[in-house]
This record gives C-alpha cells, sequence and structure tokens, in this order.
C-alpha cells in the first residue's frame, strides 16, 4: 500500500467516524424516551397548551424529560421562550 | 440449574441463527445438553442450517397446542451427542404460541437439558418479545453497521424491561455482545465501526467477534453448524465465544485491527 492509500484511507474514516458520533446521538435520545412514563407525553402536551395561553411558542418549547438520580426521579421541564417576547393571547 | 439463553438482535439477517446453533452445537461440544428452539413461526431455519429438515415431523406449536409431545417434536443431532432441536412450525399463524404454552415448554426443557437456547425471530415485536421473556442470559447480536448497532439497543432495553427477570425483579438478564460479520479489512480503512466502538456505544460485555466469513455460507449449505468446522475462522471464533461463556480466559485473537505506520499517521 501506498501514501496515495494512507491519504485515501483517512477521507474514507470519517465515514466509520461519522457513523458513531451519529449513533451516540441518537441511541442517547432514544434511551432517554425508552424508560419514560406513559404520562409524559400528554402532560407535556397540556404543559404547551398552558404556556400558550399567555406566550406564542412553537411546538418545540417545551421539553421534558425523566432524569433517574439513585431513589430520585427528577421531572426536567425546558421552556424556550421566544426572543422578542411576542405576545399571543391578545386578551392581555 | 439450566440456563436459558435467548439470540436476539431486533435487525434481521445478522447472524441470530447462525449464532444459535453455532452456540448451541458449541455447547454440546464441550459436554452440555443443550436444545436449540426456533421462534420463528412461519419461517423456520434453524432445521436447515442444522442439517434435520427433512426429519421435523412435530414441531413447537404442535407441542403447544398439545398435539404431540416434547419426545416425539424434539429431534437429536446426527453428529453431536446432546444436541437437540425444536423446530418452528411453517403456520402461518403469528399468535400460535401462546404464553403459557411457552412458559410450560420452556419450563419441561429446563428439566432436561443444561442449556435452552431461543433463536428469537428478527423485529420487536411479540414473537420476540416471547423468546426473550424466560432468558437468563441473552446474546446481542449485532454487525457493525449503523441500523444494526441502533436496533440493538431497542432490544436491550426490552431485555431490561420486558423479561421474567426484570417484571419479577430478580437479577437482570445477562447481556453479551456478539459483533458479527466483521470485516478487518474495511474497519482498518474506516469504513465500519470497530469493535471498540460499538462496545463503547452499546456498553455490553463482548463475547466474541466473528469475522465475515465463507466458512458460514458453506457450513450452512451443507446444513453443518459452524463450530464443526474448527478449523476456519468463524468455527473457532464462535468456539473461542462459547468458551468465554463457559467462564474461559481467552483473548479476542482474530481480527484485530492492524494499524499501519499510515494508519497511526493519518488516524483512520
Ligand atoms: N460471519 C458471517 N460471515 C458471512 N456470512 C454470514 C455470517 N453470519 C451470518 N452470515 C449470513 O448471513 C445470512 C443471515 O444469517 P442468519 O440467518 O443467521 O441471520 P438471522 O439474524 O437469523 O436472520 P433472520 O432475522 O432472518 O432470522 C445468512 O445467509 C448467513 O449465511
Ligand atoms: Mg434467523
Amino acid at each position: 500500500m501506498g501514501i496515495l492509500d494512507a491519504f485515501r484511507r483517512k477521507k474514507k474514516g470519517n465515514s466509520a467516524a461519522l457513523a458513531k458520533d451519529r449513533l451516540q446521538v441518537i441511541i442517547a435520545h432514544e434511551r432517554s424516551g425508552a424508560n419514560a412514563p406513559d404520562y409524559l407525553i400528554p402532560l407535556r402536551e397540556e404543559v404547551l397548551a398552558v404556556i400558550r395561553k399567555y406566550v406564542a411558542v412553537d411546538d418545540e418549547a417545551v421539553r421534558m424529560q425523566i432524569e433517574r438520580e439513585g431513589d430520585y426521579e427528577i421531572l426536567e421541564l425546558n421552556v424556550t421562550l421566544p426572543e422578542s417576547g411576542s405576545h399571543a393571547a391578545s386578551d392581555r | 440449574m439450566a440456563r436459558v439463553i435467548v439470540v436476539t438482535s431486533g435487525k434481521g439477517g445478522v447472524g441470530k441463527t447462525t449464532t444459535a446453533t453455532a452456540f448451541a452445537a458449541g455447547l454440546a461440544q464441550a459436554g452440555n445438553k443443550v436444545v436449540v428452539v426456533d421462534f420463528d413461526i412461519g419461517l423456520r431455519n434453524v432445521d436447515l442450517v442444522m442439517g434435520c429438515e427433512r426429519r421435523v415431523v412435530f414441531d413447537f406449536v404442535n407441542v403447544i397446542q398439545g398435539d404431540a409431545n416434547l419426545n416425539q417434536a424434539l429431534i437429536r443431532d446426527k453428529r453431536v451427542d446432546n444436541l437437540c432441536i425444536l423446530s418452528a412450525s411453517q403456520t402461518r399463524d403469528k399468535d400460535a404460541l401462546t404464553e403459557e404454552g411457552v412458559e410450560r415448554v420452556i419450563g419441561e426443557l429446563t428439566e432436561r437439558f443444561d442449556y435452552v437456547i431461543c433463536d428469537s425471530p428478527a423485529g420487536i415485536e411479540r414473537g420476540a418479545q416471547l423468546a426473550m421473556y424466560h432468558a437468563d442470559d441473552a446474546l446481542v447480536v449485532v454487525n457493525p453497521e449503523v441500523s444494526s448497532v441502533r436496533d440493538s439497543d431497542r432490544v436491550l432495553g426490552l431485555l431490561a424491561s420486558r423479561t421474567r427477570r426484570a417484571e419479577q425483579g430478580d437479577e437482570p438478564v445477562t447481556e453479551h455482545l456478539v459483533l458479527t460479520r466483521y470485516s478487518p479489512s474495511r474497519v482498518d480503512k474506516g469504513e465500519m465501526l470497530t469493535v471498540d466502538d460499538v462496545c463503547e456505544i452499546l456498553s455490553v460485555r463482548l463475547l466474541g467477534v466473528i469475522p465475515e466469513s465463507e466458512a458460514v455460507l458453506t457450513a450452512s449449505n451443507a446444513g453443518i453448524p459452524v463450530t464443526l468446522e474448527a478449523a476456519t475462522d468463524a468455527g473457532q471464533a464462535y468456539l473461542d465465544a462459547v468458551a468465554r461463556y463457559l467462564g474461559e480466559e481467552r483473548e479476542h485473537r482474530l481480527p484485530t485491527q492492524r494499524k499501519g505506520l499510515f494508519g497511526r499517521l493519518f488516524g483512520s
């Protein structure tokens, strides 16, 4: 194998490395969803609806996940508000 | 006490049946009483790979439905002592296996054998869950390829939640990774995930690495479990995996990546 092979190899080397990166991201995501309780999805929907009474946010604005620490389960709730603070509900 | 071992993967065609039959033969060659149970209802293949397809009279579903007893349905391997198979049926009715029926048959098998090997169908639906339900150990078969690795992770999740051990709060199913169809030259070129990549992503103990090998096809063409061809690379790799399973320390010898100077310089 010549020097050229080594260069070619470097390029291709990205393909397996890319596969690994993508897998690590998606698997971490799926693992966090897999052991989530069934109520998490409807709960998220309702929280989103409540927030929308006051602020116009998009569908992805509310994120929830369950973290386990020892004997505790922690419900983590993240709401991303729009930058301009645009108010949705006209009656406020 | 008998051990029930499920061979599972999620994704289809990755080498479950090859692994189940090779592993079963290897355990029997080591002097254990072993039965392979084909859970792939409607798509049975253990019989062909083991070379006893013409001797199947009664199958797993017949036993569950009470049309035959185990003695009638168990087929003895002609080459290896103490190795039997219980064939899947070719019925198209996927619901032919019932929870109670499976429990009863597995229960009877554990009284007669040292190891009960359950060859799972592909997927993560009912058939796969029935195959894993009674498992003490799992051989998770994975190819070094993105969709196979991802599916295996789903299966690991099921093993931890949808098995008898999980439901009863017993010690969890022992998981072992069997990485098959591994091609060192493609790993060298950076085209294929490495052993270390897969182990790191899935964080499961590695039981064996089985190279991509013509010997597998040749053996299945002839209906011979590949471990009976001990001189072949794949046969040897499976025998090593069996020995490790039985507690022996054996180095993972075969498909190591030999990095040349350039490989190291360019970090591929
Ligand atoms: N190490 C290997 N080297 C080369 N070919 C292999 C290897 N392992 C399996 N194969 C081939 O891959 C194909 C699928 O193997 P096998 O039937 O064992 O997979 P499976 O996971 O049981 O499939 P299914 O999901 O359909 O039950 C077969 O043709 C087999 O010969
Ligand atoms: Mg199969």
